[in-house]
């Protein structure tokens, strides 16, 4: 008798994913040099984030043939994008077989009050959160993996570190606080009691923490993973760099030895510019992608 | 005497293991390169992607140190991706053929009760994400659990080889098999 799509086979895939990066990538050639580099997954787009915020106009799900395109290029998992709160474009995508599909802010949101429910789908679920309380919201949703939202399409790492910390810091709290508090904290956290006493326990998060977000170089990776991130997206820091094929193995390298900073210095040697950065701080209130999504 | 168990750690669920092995009574070691394999009693290869930890194992230089540890008959014990790198195409020391993605893309991952021969107390619960299956078995190797007629567990000499995830379903019986042949080995070479 065999059981599919239990949360723990959902969850599952997320815990073989980590001490490992996934890429963003555009076509089944840049999917190939990911692999080739030691990508862990790729997510399939059309465009990257540093496009999709040059571009503007409305982002959607990518094009079934650049999924199909990706599938069919390599062996590791393949992963998609759908708006928040569009669970037909997560049906979608399902059919289509993705292994994991992203409810992603850096796409335009569909709903502004729901995300999707994600227990209604066999193939699971990775969301972005800026603090604990998402992250809990997203996993009581279904979510089998959480990310950092960071601030996509921009090189600049900052918002990601602010949302890791916020995450640990909040997780450390928790197991400071007597069994008598853990109510009112899951109030304040607008997440679900059960939860929040689950998390107070073990001091972590029941799911896989990567991060996400304006990370472009290997020290980077290393500094995500020493806070705490079990893993490592990167978006447009690969392809949008001078030298995608040796930048994609130096931030592998980097990711697998984040605690040694002589192997990270010698993965972080000539890799050529990184790619073009926004200052995440400097952006106006419409541009900031992390705030979509509640 | 506590074994030190080397977990290969390039990527994976490495940290999962080594903690059912310190429930267990072992001193788990994280290994990343080719010195953190110095006088091991035992090694886990962990599941996670196959692709991603061949090419660390080259980056390392860890595949000759790593066919050496299995040749001097330390106990191995491979999940999942493990199994697949252990065997003919990869480090060649377990004389099977695995079959990547055997099972099919992540909605085809399931969890099943797998009855292992030689494990006393029942099925076991087997957790199979994007799993392999071993396609050909030398004439050494041991078939230990099937699905669907496809070997998913296989023994040759010191290593064991499953398709599955023990680490993942909380079941600790696997494990402690493993410990078992790791103090049986290290009994015999006098350590």
């Amino acid at each position: 008798m065999r059981d599919e799509a239990t949360f723990r086979v959902k969850a599952g895939l997320a815990e073989m994913l980590k001490g490992g990066v996934i890429m963003d990538v555009v076509t089944p050639e840049q999917a190939k040099v990911a692999e080739d580099a030691g990508a862990a997954a790729v997510m399939a787009l059309e465009r990257v984030p540093a496009d999709i915020r040059r571009d503007g106009g409305v982002a959607r799900m990518s094009d079934p043939v650049t999924i199909r395109g990706i599938q069919e290029a390599v062996t590791i998992p393949v992963m998609a994008k759908a708006r928040i709160g569009h669970f037909a474009e997560a049906q979608v995508l399902e059919a289509l077989e993705v292994d994991y599909v992203d409810e992603s802010e850096v796409l335009t949101p569909a709903d502004e009050a729901h995300h999707i429910d994600k227990w209604a789908f066999k193939v699971p679920f990775v969301c972005g959160a800026t603090n604990l309380g998402e992250a809990l919201r997203r996993i009581a949703e279904g979510a089998a993996m959480i990310r950092s939202k960071g601030e996509a399409g921009t090189g600049d790492v900052v918002e990601a570190v602010r949302h890791m910390r916020a995450i640990t810091g909040e997780l450390r709290r928790l197991g400071s606080l007597n069994e008598d508090e853990l109510p009112t904290a899951a109030k304040e956290l607008r997440a679900p009691l059960d939860l929040v006493r689950d998390v107070a326990r073990t001091g972590k998060l029941p799911v896989v923490l990567f991060c996400a977000g304006g990370i472009a170089t290997p020290a980077d990776a290393s500094l995500m993973m020493q806070l705490g991130a079990e893993g490592v997206f990167v978006g447009s820091g690969i392809f949008k760099s001078a030298d995608p094929p040796a930048r994609a193995r130096a931030i592998v390298e980097a990711t697998t030895h984040f605690a040694d900073p002589e192997r990270v210095a010698r993965a972080s040697e000539g890799l050529g510019e990184a790619m073009t950065s926004l200052e995440a701080r400097k952006l106006d209130e419409a541009q900031l992608l992390a705030q979509r999504g509640w | 005497m506590v074994p030190v168990v080397g977990v290969l750690a390039l990527q994976g669920d490495f940290e999962t293991h080594a903690r059912v092995l310190r429930e267990l009574g072992a001193e788990p070691r994280l290994v990343r390169v080719p010195g953190d394999l110095d006088g091991l009693d035992g090694l886990v290869i962990p599941g996670g992607e196959s692709t991603v930890m061949t090419l660390g194992i080259e980056r390392e230089g860890l595949a000759e140190p790593l066919r050496s540890l299995v040749a001097s008959g330390t106990p191995v014990l491979g999940t999942c991706a493990g199994l697949i790198l252990l065997d003919r195409e990869h480090l060649g020391v377990l004389d099977v053929v695995a079959r990547r993605n055997a099972f099919g893309r992540q909605v085809r991952s399931f969890e099943a009760d797998l009855l292992i021969a030689g494990l006393s107390g029942g099925p076991l619960r087997a957790v199979f994400i994007r799993a392999p299956w071993v396609e050909e078995v030398g004439a050494d190797v041991e078939v230990l659990a099937s699905v669907d007629g496809h070997p998913v567990a296989v023994r040759q000499g010191p290593v064991l080889a499953v398709a599955f995830h023990p680490e993942l379903s909380g079941d600790r019986r696997l494990h402690e098999a493993f410990l078992t042949a790791v103090h049986e080995n290290g009994g015999r070479s006098g350590g």
